[in-house]
């Protein structure tokens, strides 16, 4: 086998490409066992009706079928609802209202993707067929579908001991402090911005296999997840009324998340409930139509926002109000979004801010975590009333954002909302972005457009965003006799690139060539223990972990090789995959010390083989970017193209420079989804809308142009690899400078601001309206 | 969404009226029926096949008819339930006008549709409730009458 020693930052093309380009991932769906049945979730029509009676004799006839779970079923088999945390608070400092969602509904649906029954059988088709035979009768209510209309007076309740159908309010920073700038200021921009209700379609569906075994009374649970050890608390405690150590948690490769595979749903707790009654696996894989219907939704909120400076165009204080959906019922992660919305700050030394979101429930999909989850909202706020302000006092963006940026030697700087930034050049990112974008000269290019009939126009958007602010992450190491290295993380890939990271990690610390590093993740009976992935946090936390085991096993390798050396351990060192002599004349190898461990008697040397570590958040990262985007419009259908786009990005540490960008990339393409194009749409009687690819638009290649992408790293000493993290900031960039870049295109007919989803439609209609 | 439309009848009113409320009549109008059944003398059962866009299903369910002003008019509502499909209802309002010893038939049609329709058909609805609409009183006009003219908006 070759040597490959790979370095942190080298380009590394990921290993686990050539498997899964060539059909050689194993996705949940791709998992077929002994004796597996389906299942299939019939879901109601109604967005909101109470349950009247439901009938399942003739269901329970069907061909092959085997068993059918009702809401009533599942109580008897003494299944538990799904887990809903809860944490933050209602005005006035009660806690925050925690519905009790049962895994089937019993009396009440509450929204079109809410399951009645669930039915499984020897094939897919059969259950399906069969669940056109479960007769339900509903009495339909009134549905609310929207966050303004549940914080209505009067409104109809989505949970009926819910009085006001709010769930929670979270507000930050001093309000008499902004009050008090705002009545000082020499300038004031207002705005309401909402932000698009969307969903993630990842490629993979969600899906499930539930197994259980009598003997052990055992569980094992496969689906494309985030947290395995979650998952398997989660099952334990909440559905099964189980132990942990009865239950096994894998998940194999995954198509894609985005947060919206994080929760624990409905569907996922059937399988195994399904599995011990029907005593053989039982699988369930959503159908794209389901994933409309079914998967948690991003975003879905509303924000009253001000932004006050002074004469000189220095902003005094921020403030902003939102309401935001919840949905029907409570994702485990909610509201976590409203502490990543600490990104008001921005990169800028705004004094005071105040932000206030109230949570309502809505007879909607739920909401929850999305690509950013709170950061683009913020960053789209900040960004866009600068644009707005700039416009106002005829300051150039650029300029105004350099009269308020927070310098380097201001660091750590504690923001006016709820952040303290450890690192960061953001003035210098603006400015490697500027001449990327060839900033200096856009005025020509404005020009041509338009003798071209387009109107061009540039905008600015800054990221800043916390990543893995608490938390940890675990490691394990292990050797065999051939000296061959296993890394387990607890961290599961969504198709991010673990394996290549973690093992482009190990072979640079350990001297070990990555051929002989195999990489393991997503077991709960394999991986001791760990948290999982989400909020941008596997680099920093899992590296880290990794990191720290590596110098756990280099410090029991030190003295193992002084010995065999016949040296005394204070005089080697560990260098390049060696305990060697200071001067490097002499040494032993990794691989020969494994080998001697592996057959030792004694529990010191022997400990080699494994070593384990833990490591924990010791204060959040800030990774940050600059992003500039320049589009075109044409006057006569309203169509807009990205001509440009440019970003700058400090992630901290780049592990793999292929792998950040190619971060950068997707989450650009996914922001630019937002505002272009996606969008979930209800009529008003909950009916959703936006159920297949026809009606839900998602952005395309033809969509983009070719991104340019430069590092500015600033790595970070809050952890010992220095990463911040690379997985959302693309996403959270986009939306502000495609919106920027848009407002600025339209200038010159006095708009100032169109509303996402910002598409021909919208833009054709604005255009023929001023022009 | 909101489907109108209107067609004159060479018939007189009273004609017209006791067909919109012959069963046998509606059966060979309504499209796609299978079965309808009188239940009472404002209420039927029936079994509908309808395709909306990409969904096809069969529905089950009532027919009513109230506001009952002999020979004015009447509003003829149905509920449908189509199984995984979904769920549809709708209702007409129709009005009798007499023109030279002909009727002219005016109605207004509301639908709602739930479930799958709703979710991959939602922008053929409200096609999909013209050209029912159209469907059901293009046959209705030829049955009881002989049409001098047809048009729908």
């Amino acid at each position: 086998m070759s040597d490959r020693r790979t370095r942190i930052g080298d380009p590394l093309p990921r290993i686990e490409d050539g498997r899964l380009l060539s059909g050689g991932g194993r996705y949940t769906d791709d998992l077929v066992l002994d004796g597996m049945c389906f299942g299939y979730m019939l879901r109601t029509p109604h967005a909101h009706a109470r349950i009247r009676s439901i009938d399942t004799e003739e269901a329970r006839e069907a061909p092959g079928v085997l068993a059918i779970l009702t809401g009533a079923d599942l109580a008897s088999l003494g299944a538990g609802q799904l887990p809903s945390p809860g944490g933050y608070l209602r005005p006035g400092g009660e806690p925050m209202y925690v519905p009790q969602t049962p895994v089937i509904a019993t009396d009440k649906v509450r929204w079109v993707g809410d399951g009645v029954a669930f039915i499984v059988a020897e094939t897919a088709l059969q259950a399906q067929d069969a669940a056109e035979l479960v007769s339900v009768e509903y009495e339909m209510l009134e549905p609310v579908v929207s966050p303004q209309a549940a914080s209505a007076t009067g409104a109809p309740l989505v949970w009926d001991d819910c009085p006001d159908n709010l769930c929670f309010t979270v507000e930050e920073g001093d309000a008499a402090a902004v009050d008090e700038a705002f009545a000082g200021a020499a300038h004031i921009v207002r705005r309401t911005f909402p932000i698009s209700r969307v969903t993630a379609a990842s490629m993979e569906p969600r899906g499930a296999i539930g197994v259980y075994e009598p003997d052990g009374q055992r569980y094992t649970f496969y689906s494309g997840i985030q947290r395995v050890h979650l998952f398997r608390r989660y099952l334990a405690e909440y559905i099964l009324q189980a132990r942990e150590a009865q239950v096994r948690v894998v998940s194999l490769d995954v198509g894609g998340s985005f947060g919206v595979k994080g929760a624990l749903y409905h569907e996922q707790a059937c399988v195994l409930l399904a599995a011990r009654l029907v005593g053989r696996p039982v699988k369930w894989i959503a159908s794209r139509s389901e994933a409309f219907l079914a998967d948690a939704h991003g975003r879905d909120s509303f924000y009253e926002t001000a932004l006050a400076l002074d004469e000189t165009g220095r902003f005094l204080a921020m403030k902003v109000e939102g309401i935001a959906a919840v949905g029907a019922w409570l994702q485990p992660m909610m509201p976590a979004f409203a502490g990543n919305f600490g990104a008001l700050a921005g990169v800028y030394r705004t004094p005071s801010i105040h932000l206030r979101i109230s949570g309502f429930f809505t007879n909607t999909n739920p909401i929850g975590p999305y690509r950013g989850n709170g950061r683009p909202e913020a960053s789209f706020i900040v960004e866009r009333l600068i644009d707005l302000a700039a416009a106002q006092l005829g300051i150039d963006p650029a300029e105004l954002r350099r009269r308020n940026y927070i310098q380097p030697d201001e660091m750590p700087f504690r923001t006016g909302l709820t952040f303290t930034y450890d690192s960061g050049a953001f003035e210098k990112s603006m400015d490697m972005a500027l001449s990327l974008a060839d900033y200096a000269r856009f005025e020509e290019r404005r020009s041509a457009a338009r003798a071209r009939g387009r109107r061009r126009g540039i905008g600015i958007g800054n990221v800043i965003e916390r990543a893995a602010p608490s938390g940890y992450e675990s490691a394990e190491l292990r050797l065999d006799g051939e000296g061959a290295l296993t890394v387990f993380i607890g961290s599961v890939s969504q198709g991010q690139g673990h394996e290549t990271t973690f093992k482009q990690i190990a072979s640079d610390r350990l001297g070990l060539s990555i051929d002989r590093i195999r990489f393991v993740q997503g077991d709960t009976d394999r991986v001791f223990d760990g948290e999982g992935t989400g909020g941008s946090r596997s680099a920093a936390l899992g590296g880290s972990a990794l990191l720290v085991a590596v110098d756990a096993l280099v410090a029991k390798a030190r003295p193992i090789g002084a010995r065999l050396l016949q040296l005394d351990p204070a005089l080697v060192r560990f260098r390049d995959g060696r305990v060697e002599t200071e001067d490097g004349s002499r040494g032993i190898s990794l691989e020969e010390i494994a080998r001697v461990a592996a057959i030792a008697d004694d529990a010191e040397t022997a400990s080699l083989l494994v070593t384990r570590a833990r490591y924990r958040s010791q204060a959040p990262t800030f990774p940050n970017s600059c992003h500039v985007c320049e589009v075109e419009i044409d006057d006569d259908t309203g169509q807009l193209s990205i001509v440009r786009y440019v970003a700058v990005d400090d992630v901290g540490t780049v592990i793999n420079p292929l792998l950040a960008e190619g971060q950068m990339h997707g989450g650009i393409a996914q922001g630019v989804g937002q505002v272009m194009m996606e969008r979930i749409h209800f009529d008003e009687s909950g009916q959703l809308q936006t159920g297949s690819f026809m009606d839900y638009a998602m952005p395309r290649a033809s969509d983009m142009c070719s991104m340019e992408t430069e590092g500015n790293a600033q790595p970070t000493a809050t952890n010992p690899l220095g990463a911040k993290g690379a997985g959302e900031g693309g996403c959270v960039g986009a939306v502000a400078a495609v919106s920027n870049a848009v407002a600025n295109a339209l200038s010159d007919l006095g708009i100032d601001h169109i509303d996402m989803p910002i598409t021909p439609e919208s833009l054709w209609k604005r255009i023929r309206e001023q022009g | 969404m909101d489907v109108k439309g209107e067609y004159r009848i060479a018939a007189p009113r009273e004609k017209v009226f006791s067909a919109l409320n012959d069963a046998v009549v509606l059966h060979a109008c309504i499209p796609g029926c299978e079965s309808l059944e009188q239940l009472s003398d404002t209420e039927m059962k029936a079994k509908v096949r309808l395709r909306i866009g990409p969904v096809s299903a069969a529905f089950s369910g009532n027919v009513i008819l109230s506001d009952i002003d002999p020979p004015n008019g009447y509003k003829i509502t149905g509920e449908g339930q189509g199984g995984v499909a979904g769920f549809a209802k709708g209702g007409a309002v129709v009005t009798l006008t007499e023109e030279g010893g002909e009727t002219i038939l005016k109605y207004e049609v509301a639908a709602q549709v739930g479930g799958k329709i709703a979710q991959v058909g939602a922008r053929l609805i409200t096609a999909t409730a013209n050209r029912l609409a159209a469907q059901f009183f293009g046959k209705f006009a030829d049955i009881v009458g002989i049409p001098s003219s047809a048009e729908t908006d």
